[in-house]
C-alpha cells in the first residue's frame, strides 16, 4: 500500500512539474514532427514503400524522443540533490522509478498521439481500421522503452559522460522491443492488416522481465 | 518547533571507511552519539564532515564498517533521520507549501496540509507560500529546506552547516528550534564553522581532520572552544 501511496504521489510531482515548466514535452514533441514531415518528402505518400519505411520511422523517432526525455530524467533530481531528499522520505525505493516511469510512459503517449495523425496525413496511410490494437502495440513497446530507459537513466545520471553512456546502453537494450515493435506496426499498417499476436506477447514478456529486474535492482541505481 | 517528546534515538558509526576511487573520505571512523546528545562536527573544509553526515543519513553507503541506530523505532516516520545539506532538496518548480505537502505525505505524516502550513508559518514563509521555491532568495531556500527536514518530527538531526545563508533573525529562530527539538529529546548531529549561537546548544564537539576523528570532548582532553576554533588539533 505504501509503495502504491508513495508511486501515486510522486507521479502527481512529475506530472505537476513538468506541465508547470512543459520542458520535455515541447522539445519532444518539436522533435517528432520535425523528424516525420522532413522524412515525408522523401517518399511518395500512400505507395507501397510509404507503408514499408512508416513503421520504421515511426518507432525510430519515438526512440529519439525517448532518449530526450531520459536525458534529464533522473538528472534534473541532482539540481538540488532531490533524489536525496526522496531516497530519505520514501520506504521504497522503488516508488521513484514507478513514478518516473509510469510519467515517461504516459509523456511517450502523449507525443504519439501527435504522431499517428501525422503519419496518417502524411504518408496516406490509414491508421483507424486496426486503431486499438495498433495502441496496445504502442502502449507496450512504449512501456518497454520507459522501463528500460528510466533504469538506465538512474545509472548514467550518476556517471560522468553521461550524454554519452545514455545512447551507449540504451540503445543495444532495446534493438529486440524496437525491432518487434516495429514489425508488429508494420503488420498492422500493410494493405492486408494482420495481427502478430506472437510479437505483442513478445513485448509484454519483455516489458515484465525488464520492470522485475528494475524492482530487484533498482535500489542500486540510485546508491552513490 | 514540536512540543511532543521524541522517541530516544542514538547513532553508532563502528569503525567506517569512505573511499571514493583512492581517496579516502573517512578512514576508521567509531562514533557512539547517545540519545538526547547535541554534537557538532568540526574540521577544516574537505576533512569528511559531510560525508560522516551523509552516511548517517543513509545517502551515502559506508566502504567499510556499520552505522546502527540504537533505540529506533522500526517502521515509524520519525525513526527516519531529518537532513540538512549543502543542497536545499526542495523543488524549484513546486511552491513553498507544495514542496513541504509532498515530503509530508511520502512520510505518512497526519494532516501533511496542516503540518505544512504550521512550519511554513514558524519559518517566517507562510505569505510567500504559494511561490514557486525558483523565486527564492539564498535564506528563504535555506528556510525552506529546513523545514523540508523537520516536516516528519525526527528524532535524529542531521544538519550540515544549517546556518548557510541565514540572516541573524533567521540563526536565532533555528537556533531556537534546535534548542525545542533537543530539549524534545532529539539526538542532533551538525557540522558548524566556528563559535555561534547553534553551537552553544552542542553537549559534545567532535574534530574532523583528513577523514578521522583527532579530538573528542567527550574522551577528555578537548573544550568545546578549543575544538569549535580547531585549537585542539
Amino acid at each position: 500500500m505504501s509503495l502504491l501511496s508513495n508511486t501515486s504521489v510522486l507521479l502527481g510531482k512529475e506530472l505537476r512539474t513538468e506541465f508547470r515548466s512543459r520542458e520535455l514535452l515541447t522539445t519532444t514533441g518539436v522533435f517528432i514532427v520535425i523528424v516525420l514531415v522532413l522524412f515525408s518528402f522523401t517518399v511518395n505518400p500512400g505507395t507501397e514503400e510509404a507503408r514499408q519505411f512508416a513503421p520504421g520511422l515511426l518507432w525510430l523517432a519515438i526512440l529519439f524522443a525517448a532518449s530526450l526525455m531520459f536525458q534529464s530524467c533522473f538528472l534534473r533530481e541532482q539540481v538540488n540533490d532531490t533524489l536525496s531528499s526522496l531516497r530519505l522520505a520514501v520506504s521504497d525505493p522503488f516508488s521513484i522509478f514507478l513514478a518516473k516511469l509510469a510519467a515517461n510512459t504516459l509523456f511517450l503517449l502523449l507525443t504519439e498521439l501527435v504522431m499517428l495523425p501525422i503519419v496518417a496525413v502524411f504518408y496516406n496511410i490509414p491508421v483507424l481500421p486496426d486503431l486499438p490494437v495498433l495502441v496496445l502495440v504502442l502502449f507496450v513497446g512504449s512501456l518497454g522503452i520507459a522501463i528500460t530507459g528510466t533504469a538506465i537513466s538512474a545509472i548514467s545520471a550518476q556517471a560522468r559522460m553521461r550524454e554519452l553512456l545514455l545512447p551507449l546502453l540504451l540503445l543495444p537494450l532495446l534493438t529486440p522491443v524496437l525491432v518487434v515493435s516495429s514489425i508488429v506496426t508494420a503488420g498492422l499498417l500493410d494493405r492486408n492488416p494482420v495481427v502478430q499476436w506472437k510479437g505483442i506477447a513478445f513485448l509484454g514478456v519483455f516489458d515484465l522481465i525488464f520492470l522485475t529486474a528494475l524492482w530487484l535492482f533498482g535500489q542500486y541505481f540510485l546508491e552513490e | 518547533m514540536t512540543a511532543t517528546t521524541l522517541p530516544p534515538t542514538g547513532l553508532r558509526f563502528d569503525n567506517v571507511d569512505k573511499r571514493y576511487g583512492g581517496l579516502y573520505a573517512l578512514r576508521h571512523v567509531s562514533l557512539e552519539i547517545a540519545p538526547g546528545e547535541c554534537v557538532v562536527l568540526a574540521g577544516r573544509n574537505g576533512s569528511g564532515k559531510t560525508t560522516l553526515l551523509r552516511i548517517a543519513a543513509q545517502i551515502v553507503l559506508p566502504t567499510a564498517g556499520k552505522l546502527t541506530f540504537p533505540g529506533a523505532a522500526p517502521n515509524t516516520s520519525n525513526g527516519r533521520p531529518g537532513y540538512v545539506g549543502h543542497s536545499t532538496m526542495v523543488y524549484d518548480e513546486l511552491s513553498a507549501e507544495e514542496n513541504l505537502v509532498l515530503f509530508a505525505k511520502l512520510q505518512k505524516v497526519d494532516n501533511p496540509a496542516a503540518r505544512a502550513e504550521d512550519l511554513l508559518r514558524e519559518v517566517g514563509l507562510f505569505e510567500r507560500r504559494d511561490s514557486l521555491v525558483r523565486t527564492f532568495s539564498r535564506g528563504m531556500r535555506q528556510r525552506i529546506a529546513i523545514a523540508r527536514a523537520l516536516i516528519h518530527c525526527p528524532s535524529v538531526l542531521l544538519f550540515d552547516e544549517p546556518a548557510t545563508g541565514l540572516d541573524p533573525l533567521g540563526i536565532t529562530w533555528l537556533a531556537n528550534a534546535l534548542r525545542e527539538m533537543h530539549r524534545a529529546g532529539g539526538t542532533i548531529l551538525m557540522s558548524l564553522h566556528g563559535e555561534s549561537e547553534i553551537s552553544a546548544l552542542a553537549t559534545r564537539a567532535v574534530h574532523i581532520d583528513a577523514g578521522k576523528i583527532i579530538a573528542d570532548t567527550s574522551t577528555g582532553g578537548a573544550s568545546l572552544h578549543s575544538v569549535l576554533t580547531f585549537g585542539a588539533a
